[in-house]
This record gives structure tokens, C-alpha cells and sequence, in this order.
């Protein structure tokens, strides 16, 4: 568990003997209560997350059992129910995002922290910062009109002459699919990845920099063997932040993957995520089985992303311990 | 490998150097390659949207397919109302327990279970959060309304709020919590009006930031508040959001719908630059930093 700031305690016996006196002691006590609730506000919206999430799927538990997970059938006609071609979609598209992503973003940290003239950092850094703050609708609408042609008529075409023969570039190309989910992934979560490895490699104290230039290394081994050497666990983090970032986007992905349940080995073949079914068909789910498979589907998206955020949490953490606190 | 370093010769030289340079290309070339992008979205939805924006589109609802014209007006209006809501539930209690972590619990294990839970928090997907509420509240009431979208906005403003609100408490000298008790303030005075108070340009930029960041969301909207095509002031009834609108637009078949589509996310993205930039101006003008 992350260690948080240090305690109140200088001068400690008078900070008490101020707090306890006089007649607002009763009024303290209750201010303090309130906000104590406040914070377990967190806990509790958590707790009633997973309380409400397990009670809706209890039907869809109950029927499917474990293999929920491992049936590819989506028949809401027959009652069939399987979420591996989601659970599929969902772990393609997100990893083919963190390929596309992680060197570019471990690139621009470099540069930002390493190499960038001073008078750019500032501009830069608040680009990236807009990078994160366009809404996932909106980058969903730009890959709707604008990555999916290019793809489609330039990118596409391309990757099928030269990697045609793996047989992860080939089929019907429709320009939407895993490959427009991926590279739209890999574009939202950069910013994530670039500005927590910034930070991290900040974090680095410069006495280890100039140690290795000071062996005579050249700036790009000082930064291979001096910085990310040390960073590499806060970097580990920062990519695996990422990664639930990935893996519970909706909307962009929605608008390009494709919407078919099906397990395609072609990169270009239409897929589904997990969290795009649920956008989907959950506002239209007609009956309690086909709702409470939705929402079990929705209940292993959480239980997923909780994990993969605590991991990266506990890793960053572990890093940036020393550095001050900072806006967001 | 570290013992690279020790090797010596022309050859060995040269080719440290070949990768030194390489290394600095390809960091420049992603740099670029990132921005991008962002320089791409922005010029095209400038280009997209701009034409598209009148009058019409600040004043009228949307008119039925076929017909041209129309505008979002009532989505406008009712992503303001969700944000209202939003903002009601998820402002007080945000900073109420980012003062329980900095004043209350520093320190203690309660509290840094508190900061762990709410920073994964802020990692769950949004769309957790629409079935989340969609099941605790449109369920049993049996129809989508404003008020359960303003709810999953408002849940999903907390964990951010209360960590900003944290950190930037923290940042507030003991002095001052101390010359304040030192004069005779009850301490719940003394956390509201001195501590939160020095805080507060900080406390207000994490609320913006939480508010941008909500206010994009259409996930945990499409099954709690749903959208409408007309003008809502009901809360007790689906309403209908920017966003929402910019998603159902956009997947629709008709130009004339894109076009509005476009025009939404125009008017979105520069409500969320304007308070993005807010928010680094009000941080980097240093209110906070004298205090650190």
C-alpha cells in the first residue's frame, strides 16, 4: 500500500491541547466525522460497484458458469451467451495499441526530459496534456471520418504487399476493424504513458546522469544506462496504466472496431470489445439473461481494470516516492 | 552494456556515436509524431466544424431526418443541467474527503487505503459506471432519467477532486494551520476558512479538471440519461447531452447529422481547452507555489 505524506505531528502537544479545549471540541468531532465519511464515500462507491455489478450477472453466473469466458457463441435469439470473442477484441486491440504506443511515448519523454530546448518543454507538455482531454466521442468521430479512409486507401493496402504472406494483414478491407481500434487506442492512451514515464525519468536523480557522462557515455547511453535503467519500473507502470486505459475505452472503439462477434486471425476483419458490446446492446437487452450476461461482461471489465490499475499504482508508486506533489 | 563505455578505438567511437545520434532522431521523430495527431484533429475539426456552426445551432433542437437545419441547442442545455447535478454530488463530497485525507488521516493506513482506492477508481472504464447506476437507479425506477446520468457523472468526479484536493492541502504551511489554532479558531473553522481557503485556487483547478474530464464522458450516459430530441427541463426524464449527441450523430448515415456532429465537438472541445488552459494558467501563475 503506497505510503502517504508525513504526519501532523510538529508541535504536536500544543496542536492538541489548541484542539481539544473550549467548547468546539463537540462541533470538531462532528466536522470530522463528516468528512471522514466523505472519504469512505470511495470505498463505498466501489463496494456498491461490485455489489450491484454481481447481483445483476447472478443469472448469467449461475447458467454459464466459467465458460462464459471460453464460448464464442453471441445468440441472443437462442440464449446463447459467450464473451470470448469480446474478451479477444478487447486484448488485441489493447495490446496492438500499447505496440503502436509505448516507443513513441517512451520517445517523446526522452525528448521532453533529455533533449528538448527549454522554451518547447512548456508547449509541449501542455500539447500532450490536450492530447488527453479531447473526449473519446470526439476522437471517435475524427477516426470514423478521417483514420479509417486513410487506412483504408493508403495504410492498409500497404501492410497487405508486405505482410501479406503472415496472414495478420489479409481478407476484405474494410478500413474498420482491429487495426483503425488499435491505432485509435494507441493514440488515447500516449499521453498517459508519456507523461507518467516523464515523471518517472525525472525522478531520477541527476547525480546519476552525471556519474555516467562523467565516464565519458554519450547522451544517448546516459540516457539508456543512467536513466531508464533506473526507470524502468516506474516506466513497467506507466504502460500498464495505460493498459487499463486501453482495455475499458468505449466509444472510439465502438465507432471503428467493426461491432461483429466473431475471432478473425486478419488484423483488418471487423472485431468487438468488451466494453463496446456493453455501449451497444445493453439499453436494448430484452431479456433478464441477455442483460445479466452484459453485465457480467461489464463485472470482468472492473475486476480486470481494478487489478491492472493497482499493479500500476503500486509500481509508479514505487518510483516517484520522493517527487513532489503535483496538479494531476 | 555498461562495459561499452571502457572500449576504445576509432571504430568503437564512431559507432557510439552513430547510435547517440540515431537515438536523438528517433526521440525527435516521435515527438513529432505525437503531435501529430493532435495538430491533425485539431485543424480538421476547426476546418469541419466552423463551417458548420450558426445561429441555428446554438438556438434549435434537432430537426427530424431529411429536414436541414436544426442545431443542439437542448443538448447544450442539458449537458450544463447533467454537469449541475454532477458537480452538486460529486464537489462536496470530492474535497470533504480530500480533507479528511490531508487534515484528518495523514498518515494513517485508513488514509493511504482511501488515496490507493480512489486513484483505481479513477482507472475503472466509464462505462462500469453507467451499468453501475443504470442498476441501482433505472432499473427499479424502470425508465432512464437526467438525474441518474448526473449521478454517474458526479461518482466519476469524486476520486479525482478528492486527490487534487489532497495534494494541494498538503501543500498549505502548518504554520498557518497553527497560527490560526494559535488564535482561538475551532479547528473545523480553521480547516475551512484558512487551510481550505489558501488551497482553494488549487482545489477549484482539480474540480475543473474533474469537470473537463466528466464532461467529454458519453459512456455512462448512453444508458441513464439516454438523450432526447427535444427540449427536457425534467429531470425525472431522459435528456439529452453534447456528447451523446456528437456519438449518435456521427454513427447516423445522413451528412447533414455529421455535419452537426462536427459542430458539436467543435463547441465541446473548446469548452474543455478553455478550462484545461484555466487550470495550467491558474497552476503556473504560482498562487500555490510561494506556499510548497
Amino acid at each position: 500500500m503506497p505510503g502517504g505524506p508525513p504526519p501532523l505531528s510538529e508541535g504536536s502537544a500544543i496542536r492538541k491541547f489548541l484542539k481539544s479545549r473550549g467548547s468546539s471540541a463537540r462541533t470538531d468531532r462532528v466536522f470530522g466525522g463528516v468528512m471522514l465519511v466523505c472519504a469512505m464515500a470511495i470505498f463505498g462507491i466501489v463496494g456498491l460497484i461490485l455489489f450491484e455489478l454481481i447481483m445483476r450477472s447472478r443469472l448469467s453466473i449461475a447458467k454459464f458458469g466459467i465458460s462464459f469466458f471460453f464460448t464464442q457463441a453471441w445468440d441472443p435469439v437462442t440464449g446463447a451467451f459467450g464473451a470470448l470473442p469480446f474478451i479477444y477484441g478487447t486484448l488485441v486491440s489493447s495490446f496492438l495499441g500499447l505496440l503502436i504506443a509505448v516507443p513513441l511515448a517512451i520517445g517523446v519523454a526522452i525528448f521532453l526530459t533529455e533533449m528538448c530546448p527549454q522554451f518547447l518543454r512548456g508547449p509541449l507538455a501542455f500539447l500532450t496534456e490536450l492530447l488527453a482531454a479531447i473526449p473519446s466521442v470526439v476522437y471517435g468521430l475524427w477516426a470514423v471520418f478521417v483514420l479509417v479512409p486513410i487506412l483504408r486507401t493508403d495504410v492498409n493496402p500497404l501492410l497487405a504487399r508486405v505482410f501479406g504472406w503472415t496472414g495478420f494483414f489479409g481478407g476484405p478491407n474494410y478500413g474498420i476493424g482491429m487495426l483503425a481500434a488499435g491505432v485509435i487506442l494507441a493514440i488515447m492512451i500516449l499521453p498517459v504513458i508519456s507523461s507518467l514515464t516523464r515523471e518517472v525519468m525525472i525522478s531520477v536523480p541527476h547525480s546519476q546522469r552525471e556519474a555516467v557522462l562523467a565516464l565519458g557515455a554519450t547522451r544517448w547511453e546516459m540516457i539508456r544506462m543512467g536513466v531508464l535503467r533506473n526507470a524502468r519500473i516506474g516506466i513497467v507502470g506507466s504502460i500498464i496504466l495505460g493498459l487499463g486505459r486501453a482495455l475499458g475505452e468505449t466509444m472510439a472503439v465502438t465507432m471503428v472496431i467493426g461491432n461483429r462477434p466473431e475471432i478473425a486471425r486478419s488484423l483488418f476483419a471487423p472485431g468487438y470489445s468488451m466494453a463496446s458490446v456493453i455501449a451497444n446492446e445493453f439499453s436494448e437487452a430484452s431479456d433478464d439473461l441477455y442483460l445479466s450476461a452484459l453485465v457480467e461482461i461489464g463485472l470482468a471489465l472492473f475486476l480486470v481494470t481494478i487489478v491492472v490499475n493497482a499493479l500500476a499504482r503500486v509500481l509508479v508508486w514505487a518510483v516517484t516516492r520522493g517527487a513532489p506533489a503535483r496538479v494531476a | 552494456m555498461a562495459t561499452s563505455v571502457y572500449k576504445t578505438g576509432t571504430y568503437n567511437r564512431i559507432s557510439r556515436q552513430i547510435a547517440d545520434h540515431a537515438a536523438s532522431v528517433l526521440a525527435v521523430l516521435s515527438t513529432v509524431i505525437v503531435v501529430a495527431p493532435l495538430v491533425a484533429i485539431f485543424a480538421y475539426l476547426i476546418y469541419k466544424g466552423a463551417s458548420s456552426l450558426n445561429v441555428a445551432f446554438f438556438t434549435q433542437v434537432p430537426r427530424p431526418v431529411g429536414e436541414a437545419g436544426g442545431g443542439m441547442a437542448n443538448a447544450i442545455a442539458g449537458s450544463g443541467l447533467l454537469l449541475l447535478i454532477g458537480s452538486v454530488l460529486g464537489v462536496p463530497i470530492g474535497i470533504g474527503g480530500g480533507i479528511f485525507l490531508a487534515e484528518f488521516g495523514r498518515g494513517t493506513r485508513l488514509a493511504n487505503a482511501v488515496r490507493f482506492t480512489a486513484d483505481v477508481l479513477n482507472g475503472v472504464p466509464s462505462i462500469v459506471m453507467g451499468i453501475a447506476v443504470y442498476s441501482l437507479i433505472v432499473l427499479p425506477q424502470k425508465h432512464f432519467s437526467a438525474f441518474s446520468g448526473g449521478i454517474a457523472l458526479g461518482i466519476m468526479m469524486i476520486p479525482t477532486i478528492t486527490r487534487t484536493t489532497e495534494e494541494m492541502l498538503l501543500m498549505v504551511p502548518n504554520s498557518i494551520r497553527e497560527a490560526a489554532l494559535g488564535l482561538g479558531l475551532p479547528n473545523w473553522r480553521s480547516v475551512l476558512s484558512i487551510t481550505l481557503r489558501t488551497a482553494s485556487p488549487g482545489v477549484i483547478t482539480g474540480c475543473m479538471l474533474a469537470f473537463a474530464r466528466v464532461a467529454g464522458e458519453t459512456a455512462p450516459l448512453l444508458f441513464t440519461a439516454f438523450g432526447n430530441q427535444f427540449w427536457s427541463a425534467n429531470l425525472d426524464q431522459p435528456i439529452a447531452a453534447l456528447p451523446l449527441q456528437i456519438f449518435v450523430y456521427a454513427i447516423s448515415p445522413y451528412d447533414e447529422w455529421h455535419r452537426l456532429a462536427w459542430a458539436g465537438a467543435l463547441v465541446l472541445i473548446v469548452l474543455i481547452v478553455i478550462s484545461v488552459a484555466l487550470v495550467r494558467f491558474v497552476t503556473s501563475r504560482g498562487v500555490l507555489k510561494g506556499t510548497s
